[in-house]
């Protein structure tokens, strides 16, 4: 069992599992489950200012399917807390003191103002709590009052607020952003300008799951009505990922510690995200689905992970992929690859056949016999045929050895590196030195 | 006098009274709508789909599976009846484990394929317990064609030409319509009255007329037909039943499989159908199995298959053949009967064991038995029919037969297998050339 203990920006937790500030964190009762289960931390619910919100009296989230119903996305339309502050702050208090090697980080949203800061954050740090985490990335109905999203969608007021919130309080800051934006670089350094200890990312993501075509109204239905809500969930985590990686990866950002959140399901989805540069992980929908006992399986999966290949902490994967993530401009144009089918293992489905002959570049013969075979002299290596397979490992992409000649250019495979930039084709390309 | 499993002879009413329920329900329940959308969902949905090529009716297998998975099961439906209007039936009977899904790619991955028969069930009764017939006549051409048998050869053939605009005369021996579907599948395999619910919703395409207990040789003959009709469709299947070439095969007890099946299928109380203690079915096909089956769901004791060759041999597929091991019939294969042995009613059977190349190996098997179904094979009857190859009508691949204006299709026709499936097929495709041939028009 490997130690999977965690300091992230000081904040100490038995594992990187944490509970991200949502529905699965609003109360003691939740947060305590969570605890015995064994999460390492959690992102209390979002406090506000009272009199609390309320929220709708009818559904509150929507949801896209895969098959036998796997939920793979959810879309929420909740608010912040809808109980009074002090009930939260009561409750808090009396987790952190019964589990007291557990994070236990308060999500904060309030006016865009210095007083409502300098009014909450000592309410707070009068919990016991490790840390805070300011919510400026939910998406819908508080951004509609000048909160969440809509200060997230401004770097100057990230930073402002930041810095209000740096100035009053001790305990580290960890601010949420929104990935409601174009480039997520700009609110991550308008965070580290205001001070902030770390950046967690991302939210939810505006989203309509679906449309009831017989009210024709957007899913969730309020009496006939819908509104966009947050999305998150699997099908978010490629749009997640990335944005963790371009954070990891700007040297300008200072390396800021980032927390990763973006629909983490497994101990996989997990180390992925930690290997592109997050200190830690938060979780939500997953526990939604199937409940808090899910990050047993994480546990032991980052384990067995970490000790197949001799890690001895987690901080020895954080950032270990992110020095090969990269623009295309540098991706090597001389690497070439063919994809080759393992006709023991082909089923003769024919997707593949399809795929590449309708839309793509007729790289694969179909025989009278239903047998498939690459042609060399067309394949692009696209790995669409190794997406569309049904069967792991059948189509894989062979890398050409150096000095092998590509049937479909004639021109020999060159052993040296070779990028954009000094492709002749490249009007903007400079000779290389 | 009650009777149960160890009473002599052949009697009815050997189970409780509530056991017949149970024992003749539905062989595969219908998928609900859940498990329907799992089951689409394995479909890989391939590309020129082996599946499809398996089929005999050719149904677009992928692309009704991809419409119950997308919530259209009504529009699948449509797929297949527009391909088989028997889609309801077939998929049923269709021993799929030797057609589509044999060659279902998740067959040869898996080991698991695709339940397609069981996914054609759904769409089909989705749409036909609604009522909804999605086909409809064509302008009148003005033509006649009769159809000789109303099984699924001609009930094809007649929806097809009826569809195309012609008018239709189907005649039957029988006083129901559905033939082999109505009294040749053992009663599991369709329940509910499923066989005559079909014919009824397959009727309402409209312009075919049903004239019942009238067969070829006996109220019509072929002359007739001809002179009275455009074109005439042979779909009479076989009428006659091989007879058992063993030394007192006359004794009282020895029977036609097929009678008893469909004494069961038009059976009201099941309870009231007799059967034998020991019970000994000849033959290696469906008609075997369906009976062999039957005989102890309805309260044998012993039922016994006896087959002359391997059971690589034997017509019934495997499952057929597995599903009647775990209802406790034995199967006992490389045997041919010699004897029937008995004083008035038969007593005991005996066979010679014989080798691969049919020879008597020397050895006996004796059995005791007091109900023994021929199930060796039905033969056409009729005369006047159109020249035969073999023992069957020899029909080109348009189904036309040696004689003008006269196709033939289904058992009764030479070449491809004796399917439901197949008879579907020849008389759809037959229909089709006849309406070409009426017209001049391809459809």
């Amino acid at each position: 069992m490997a130690d999977l203990t965690s300091d992230f920006v000081g904040i100490k937790s038995p594992n990187p599992f944490w509970l991200a500030s949502a529905p699965p964190t609003d109360k003691e009762y939740n947060v305590c489950r969570a605890f015995e289960a064994g999460w390492g931390g959690v992102v209390w619910k979002t406090l506000g200012l009272d009199p609390h919100v309320v929220n709708v009296n009818g559904p509150r989230y929507g949801a896209i399917y895969g098959a036998d119903r796997r939920l793979l996305g959810l879309n929420n339309i909740e608010l912040i807390t809808d109980r009074p502050l002090q009930t939260n702050l009561d409750e808090i208090k009396v987790v952190k003191r019964d589990y007291p090697d557990r994070a236990m980080i308060v999500s904060l949203m309030v006016p865009c103002e210095e007083e409502p800061w300098k009014f909450i954050l000592p309410l707070v740090e009068d919990t016991g709590a490790d840390g805070v985490e300011l919510n400026f990335g939910c998406p819908h109905g508080m951004s509609e009052r000048g909160m969440g999203s809509a200060v997230g969608q401004v770097p100057e007021y990230i930073e402002m607020v930041t810095r209000w919130v740096k100035a009053n309080t001790r305990m580290p800051v960890i601010v949420k952003l929104t990935p409601n934006i174009t480039d997520i670089r700009k609110p991550a350094e308008a965070a580290m300008k205001g001070g902030a200890d770390a950046v967690s990312l991302i939210n939810t993501i505006n989203s309509i799951t679906s449309v009831d075509l017989d009210l024709f109204a957007p899913e969730p239905t309020i009496d006939g009505k819908g509104a966009h809500g947050g999305y998150c969930g699997p099908a978010v985590k490629p749009i997640a990922l990335n944005m963790v990686a371009e954070i990891a990866r700007d040297p300008s950002l200072g390396q800021i510690p980032i927390s990763g959140i973006g629909g983490i399901t497994t101990w996989r989805d997990a180390a992925e995200f930690m290997a592109l540069g997050a200190g830690n992980v938060q979780v939500c929908t997953a526990a939604m689905t199937y409940g808090f006992k899910i990050v047993q399986e994480m546990i032991s999966g980052l384990s067995d992970y970490m000790d197949s290949k001799g890690l001895t902490s987690v901080d020895e994967i954080v950032g270990r992929a992110v020095p090969n993530v990269t623009d295309w401009q540098h991706l090597n144009l001389n690497y070439v690859a063919k994809a080759k089918i393992d006709q023991d293992l082909c089923i003769s489905c024919g997707r593949c056949f399809a795929a590449c002959e309708d839309t793509s570049h007729q790289a694969i013969a179909m025989s009278e016999d239903r047998t498939f075979t690459v042609i060399d002299e067309e394949c692009v290596a696209c790995n669409l045929c190794v997406n569309v397979c049904p069967v792991e490992d059948c189509i894989t992409m062979e890398a050409m050895a150096p000095g092998l000649v590509d049937s479909r250019t004639g021109k020999v495979v060159e052993p040296d590196y070779a990028n954009w930039t000094t492709h002749p084709n490249n009007p903007a390309s400079k000779a290389a030195e | 006098m009650s009777s149960d499993a160890f009473t002599p002879g052949i009697v009815p009413a050997r189970l409780e009274a509530e056991a017949y329920a149970d024992h003749f329900s539905d062989l595969h329940p219908r998928l609900d709508a859940h498990e329907a959308l799992v089951a689409a969902d394995r479909c890989y949905f391939c590309h020129d789909a082996p599946c499809i090529t398996a089929c005999p009716t050719d149904i677009d297998i992928p692309l009704f599976i991809r419409q119950i998975a997308t919530g259209t099961p009504d529009a699948a439906a449509k797929t297949i009846l527009s391909q088989n209007i028997m889609g309801g039936m077939c998929a049923r009977v269709c021993p799929t484990e030797q057609l589509c899904e044999e060659a279902c790619v998740r067959e040869l991955a898996e080991g698991k394929p695709v339940l397609i028969g069981q996914l054609q069930r759904y769409a089909t009764d989705h749409l036909q317990e609604q009522g909804i017939h999605p086909f409809s006549r064509a302008a009148a051409t003005g033509k006649t064609v009769a159809v000789v048998g109303a099984g699924p050869a001609g009930l094809s053939c007649a929806h097809r030409l009826a569809m195309l605009g012609h008018d239709v005369v189907v005649y039957d021996a029988r006083p129901k319509a559905g033939g082999l579907n109505e009294y040749g599948i053992a009663t599991y395999k369709t329940v509910e009255g499923f066989a005559q619910a079909e014919v009824d919703w397959l009727l309402q395409i409209g312009g075919i007329r049903i004239e019942f207990g009238k067969a070829l040789g006996r109220e019509e003959t072929l002359e007739s037909l001809r002179a009275g009709h455009d074109a005439v469709f042979l779909g009479m299947g076989l009428g006659g039943v091989n007879a058992l070439e063993a030394e007192g095969s006359d004794k009282e007890g020895v029977l036609d499989a097929v009678d008893f099946i469909a004494d069961l299928r038009q059976a009201k109380d099941l309870a009231r159908v007799p059967v034998g203690r020991d019970v000994v079915v000849i033959g290696g096909g469906m008609t075997a199995i369906d009976a062999a089956v039957q005989a102890r769901l309805l309260g044998a004791l012993n039922v016994t298959l006896v087959y002359r060759r391997g059971r690589d041999r034997m017509n019934a597929s495997v499952f057929e053949q597995d599903l009647a091991t775990s209802k406790g019939v034995r199967i006992v294969t490389h045997a041919v009967p010699r004897a029937v042995i008995g004083n008035g009613a038969v007593r005991e059977i005996e066979f010679d064991y014989v080798d691969g190349a049919m020879a008597p190996t020397g050895q006996t098997l004796r059995l005791a038995a007091d109900q023994v179904f021929r199930a060796i094979g039905q033969s056409l009857v009729g005369e006047g029919l159109p020249a035969l190859e073999g023992r069957k009508i020899k029909v080109d691949d348009a189904g036309r037969t040696s004689l003008q204006g006269v196709w033939a299709g289904g058992d009764c026709a030479a070449g491809g297998d004796d399917l439901t499936v197949t008879a579907v097929a020849e008389g759809r495709d037959a229909a089709m050339d006849i309406h070409e041939a009426l017209t001049g028009a391809a459809a």
